[in-house]
C-alpha cells in the first residue's frame, strides 16, 4: 500500500466516523432558535442580549455537540403570540430547529408551547414569568428556567408582609402574566395574614399611570403591588413618585423588576425597592467573570433572563453531548438527569413538570451613596432556597409530571 | 348624588377628570400638529409620533451635551426638530405632491419605523429618565388629589400653544395665506405668494408642535424610543373624531378624549386603551366628516 492510498483510506475512515456521529444528530446539525422581543417593551431585559448569551454558550461549548456543528438563529416576535407561533412553526417545519429558547412574554411562551408540543421539540423558557407554564399549561417538552411568578410572590410578597405591609392594592398588566403574578402574590399575602383590598387591570403596554396611581391612593392600602414588567413598571414607579404616593406613606412593591429597569429609573428614584431575582451579576467571582464578558459584548450587565438563556442553552448542549444525539426525548431525559451546575445555578434540577429549581435571591436596591460604581445596584438580603421559591412538585397541576 | 349612584367617591371622580384634562392637553397639542399638516399639505403624517419622541430626545441631548436645561429646551427642541421637519418636507414629501394620500402615509410611516428602530438600537427600549425642572418639583394638595406642579404647567403650556396656533392661522395675514393655499394654491401663487415655501413652513410648524409635546412629556414618562408609537394611534383617532384638518376640532376633541379616557380608567380600566376608538367608530357612522369637520 503506498502512502497516497494510506492517506486516502485514513481520510475516508475519518469522514465515515464523523458522518456516523452526525447521523445521530438530525440534519447533521444542532440548531437553536432564539425567539425574543428585539424591538418592543421587553427588548432590554431579553432581546439582543439573549441572543448574545446564547452565542456565548455555543462558543464556550466549542461550537459542536455530539460531533455536529451547532447553529443559532434568532427572530423578533414583538411580544405578539401570533408572530411567535408562525415563526416557531416555520423554524420547526422547514428550518430544522431542534430547540426554541428565551420566549419572553407569557402569551408568546404559551403559543410556542403549543407548536413545540405538536412538533415534539424542546422549549426553554427564560423570559416569560407565569407559573402555570409548569402547572396547568405545561407540556412534556417545556422547561421553565429562570424564575416564575410564584417565586416572585414568595420572595417579595412575603418579605413585604413581614415588614408590616399587610394591606395590598394591585396594579396589574391586563394579560396572562399580570393575572398570574397577582394571583400568586395575593395567595402569599393572604397566607401570611395580609389582606387584598382591590386591584385594577391596566392595558398592556400603558404609558400614563397617573390615573391608576390615584385609584391606588384612594384605596388606602399600605402596599401598592405592581404586577407588571419592563417599561410599565418603570412608568408606574415614576408616576407613583410624582403623585406623592410614597411620600404620603404608602409603599410600592415592584413584583417583577429587572436590573435594566433599575438602570433606566436611576438609583435616586429606585432606591429601597425590594425585588426577587434569579441572578445578580455581583454575587461571586464566577458571576462577575461571566457578566464582565457579557458586558464587553453588549455594554450592559446581564438581566436574569439573559443569564438564564446562557445557562439553559449550555445545559441543553451538555445533554446533547451526553446523549450523543439531538433526539428530543433522549436529550430531555439527560437534561433531567444531570444537575445544573454553572455560574447561574448550583445543583439546579430540571423537574418532570418542566420547572428548573434553583435558588432565588431577595434584593434591595441601594441608595445612590451606597453604590460604588456603574451597575452596583443591589444588596442581596436573603437567598431563597429553590424548593421554597418554586414549591414542591406535588403543588404542580401538570398532568404529565 | 350622581357619584354615589356610580359607587365612586366624588374626590376620585374629580381627580380623574383633572388627570383626563392633563392627558387631553397632550392629545390636543399632538393632534393640532397633525391637523395643521393635514389641512395644509393633505398628508397623513404617521411620522408624528417619532418626531414627538425626537423632541423628548433633543431635550435630553441638549441637557447632556450642551448643558441646556428644560426651559431652553422648550424653545430649542421644537426649533431643531422643526428644522428636521423642513428637511423631510423639502426633500421627501415634496416629491409626493399630487399623488394619492396613501403614498404620503406610507412614506411617513416608513420614516417613523426607521427613526424608532435606530433609537431602539442605540438607546434600548427602557428609556432614560429626565428630571423635572427644579422650579416645578413638588405639588399641591387639592383636597381631592395631589396635583404635581409640573402637570399643572403642562396644561397651561399646552393651552397657550393651542390658542397661539389658532390666532396664527385664523387671525393673521400669514394664516389667511395658508388657508387660501389649501383652497386654491394656483390662484394664490398667481397673486405672487410663494406657496411651496409656505407649505414647507407649515409642515415645519406642525412638526415643531410634536416636538414641543415631546419636551413637555420628557420629565413625566421615560425619554424612550417607543414613547411616540404608543401614542400616535390614539392621536390619529382624536384627529378623525375632531374632523381632519380642523384646528379647533383637534384641540377640543383632544381635551375631551383625555377626559373620556380618564373616566374609563375608573369605571372599566381594561377598556381605557380602546374607548377612544369606540368613540371614533360611532362618530364615523353618525358624522363621517368628524365633529368639527366640514362635510365634503
Amino acid at each position: 500500500m503506498n502512502i497516497l492510498k494510506k492517506l486516502a483510506l485514513g481520510v475516508s475512515a475519518t469522514a465515515m466516523i464523523a458522518s456516523a456521529a452526525a447521523a445521530e444528530v438530525s440534519d447533521g446539525k444542532v440548531k437553536i432558535g432564539v425567539l425574543t422581543d428585539m424591538s418592543s417593551t421587553y427588548s432590554d431585559l431579553a432581546g439582543n442580549g439573549s441572543v448574545v448569551a446564547a452565542e456565548m454558550a455555543i462558543a464556550d461549548f466549542g461550537g459542536t455537540a455530539a460531533g455536529a456543528p451547532i447553529e443559532l438563529i434568532s427572530a423578533d416576535h414583538q411580544n405578539k403570540a401570533d408572530i411567535a407561533a408562525n415563526k416557531a412553526r416555520q423554524w420547526g417545519d422547514s428550518e430544522q430547529v431542534d430547540v426554541f429558547a428565551e420566549l419572553v412574554t407569557t402569551s408568546v411562551a404559551l403559543a410556542v408551547f403549543e407548536i413545540a408540543k405538536q412538533q415534539n421539540k424542546l422549549a426553554l423558557v427564560s423570559g416569560a414569568a407565569s407559573s402555570p407554564l409548569t402547572s396547568d399549561a405545561c407540556i412534556p417538552t417545556g422547561i421553565h428556567w429562570t424564575y416564575n411568578t410564584r417565586a416572585l410572590a414568595v420572595g417579595t410578597g412575603s418579605a413585604v408582609v413581614k415588614e408590616g405591609g399587610d394591606t395590598w392594592y394591585f396594579l396589574t398588566a391586563d394579560y396572562a402574566f399580570g393575572e398570574s403574578l397577582e394571583r400568586d402574590v395575593a395567595a402569599v399575602v393572604e397566607a401570611e395574614g395580609g389582606q387584598v383590598l382591590g386591584s385594577i387591570k391596566h392595558p398592556f403596554p400603558s404609558s400614563d399611570f397617573s390615573s391608576f396611581v390615584l385609584q391606588a391612593q384612594a384605596s388606602g392600602a399600605k402596599v401598592v403591588g405592581l404586577a407588571n414588567a419592563g417599561a410599565d413598571t418603570v412608568n408606574a414607579i415614576k408616576a407613583a413618585n410624582e403623585f406623592g404616593l410614597v411620600a404620603a406613606g404608602q409603599s410600592i412593591a415592584a413584583l417583577l423588576t429587572f436590573i435594566t429597569d433599575i438602570h433606566a429609573l436611576g438609583l435616586d428614584t429606585a432606591q429601597g425597592i425590594q425585588l426577587t431575582t434569579g441572578f445578580y451579576w455581583d454575587l461571586n467571582d464566577e458571576t462577575r467573570a461571566w457578566s464582565q464578558r457579557f458586558n464587553e459584548k453588549t455594554g450592559t450587565m446581564p438581566t436574569m433572563v439573559q443569564a438564564g438563556v446562557y445557562s439553559s442553552v449550555m445545559h441543553y448542549l451538555k445533554a446533547v453531548e451526553a446523549a450523543g444525539t439531538d433526539d428530543t426525548d433522549a436529550v430531555l431525559a439527560k437534561m433531567r438527569e444531570m444537575p445544573v451546575d454553572d455560574f447561574f445555578a448550583k445543583g439546579g434540577e430540571v423537574r418532570s413538570d418542566g420547572r428548573m429549581v434553583h435558588d432565588m435571591y431577595l434584593a434591595r436596591v441601594k441608595a445612590p451613596a451606597e453604590s460604588t460604581g456603574p451597575w452596583d445596584y443591589y444588596d442581596i438580603v436573603r437567598t431563597i432556597p429553590g424548593e421554597e421559591a418554586f414549591g414542591p412538585l406535588s403543588e404542580s397541576n401538570c398532568p404529565t409530571k | 348624588m350622581l357619584t354615589d349612584l356610580l359607587g365612586i367617591p366624588p374626590q376620585v371622580l374629580f381627580g380623574q377628570l383633572l388627570l383626563g384634562l392633563i392627558n387631553g392637553a397632550f392629545y390636543a397639542v399632538l393632534s393640532l400638529g397633525l391637523a395643521v399638516i393635514f389641512g395644509l399639505l393633505n398628508i397623513v403624517n404617521f411620522a408624528h409620533g417619532a418626531l414627538y419622541m425626537l423632541g423628548a430626545f433633543s431635550t435630553y441631548f441638549l441637557a447632556k451635551y450642551l448643558g441646556v436645561g428644560y426651559w431652553g429646551a422648550l424653545i430649542l427642541a421644537p426649533l431643531i426638530v422643526g428644522a428636521l421637519g423642513i428637511v423631510i418636507e423639502r426633500y421627501l414629501l415634496r416629491r409626493l405632491t399630487g399623488v394619492d394620500h396613501l403614498y404620503g402615509l406610507l412614506l411617513t410611516f416608513g420614516l417613523a419605523l426607521v427613526i424608532e428602530g435606530i433609537f431602539v438600537k442605540l438607546f434600548g427600549a427602557s428609556g432614560i429618565p429626565y428630571p423635572t425642572p427644579p422650579q416645578l418639583t413638588g405639588g399641591i394638595n387639592l383636597g381631592f388629589m395631589f396635583l404635581p406642579y409640573y402637570r399643572a404647567w403642562v396644561v397651561v403650556a399646552s393651552l397657550i400653544v393651542c390658542i397661539a396656533t389658532w390666532v396664527l392661522f385664523e387671525r393673521t395675514k400669514i394664516g389667511s395665506y395658508l388657508r387660501a393655499g389649501t383652497e386654491n394654491p394656483q390662484l394664490l401663487q398667481a397673486f405672487g405668494v410663494n406657496v411651496p415655501v409656505l407649505t414647507t413652513l407649515a409642515y415645519g410648524y406642525g412638526v415643531a408642535l410634536a416636538a414641543f409635546a415631546g419636551v413637555l412629556a420628557a420629565p413625566i414618562t421615560q425619554v424612550s424610543p417607543l414613547m411616540g408609537s404608543n401614542l400616535i394611534i390614539v392621536v390619529f383617532a382624536v384627529v378623525v373624531i375632531g374632523g381632519m384638518g380642523s384646528i379647533v376640532g383637534a384641540v377640543v376633541t383632544g381635551l375631551a378624549m383625555g377626559v373620556v379616557e380618564g373616566l374609563t380608567k375608573v369605571f372599566w380600566p381594561e377598556a381605557s386603551a380602546t374607548v377612544i376608538f369606540l368613540v371614533m367608530a360611532i362618530v364615523l357612522v353618525l358624522r363621517p366628516a368628524g365633529l368639527f369637520g366640514k362635510s365634503a
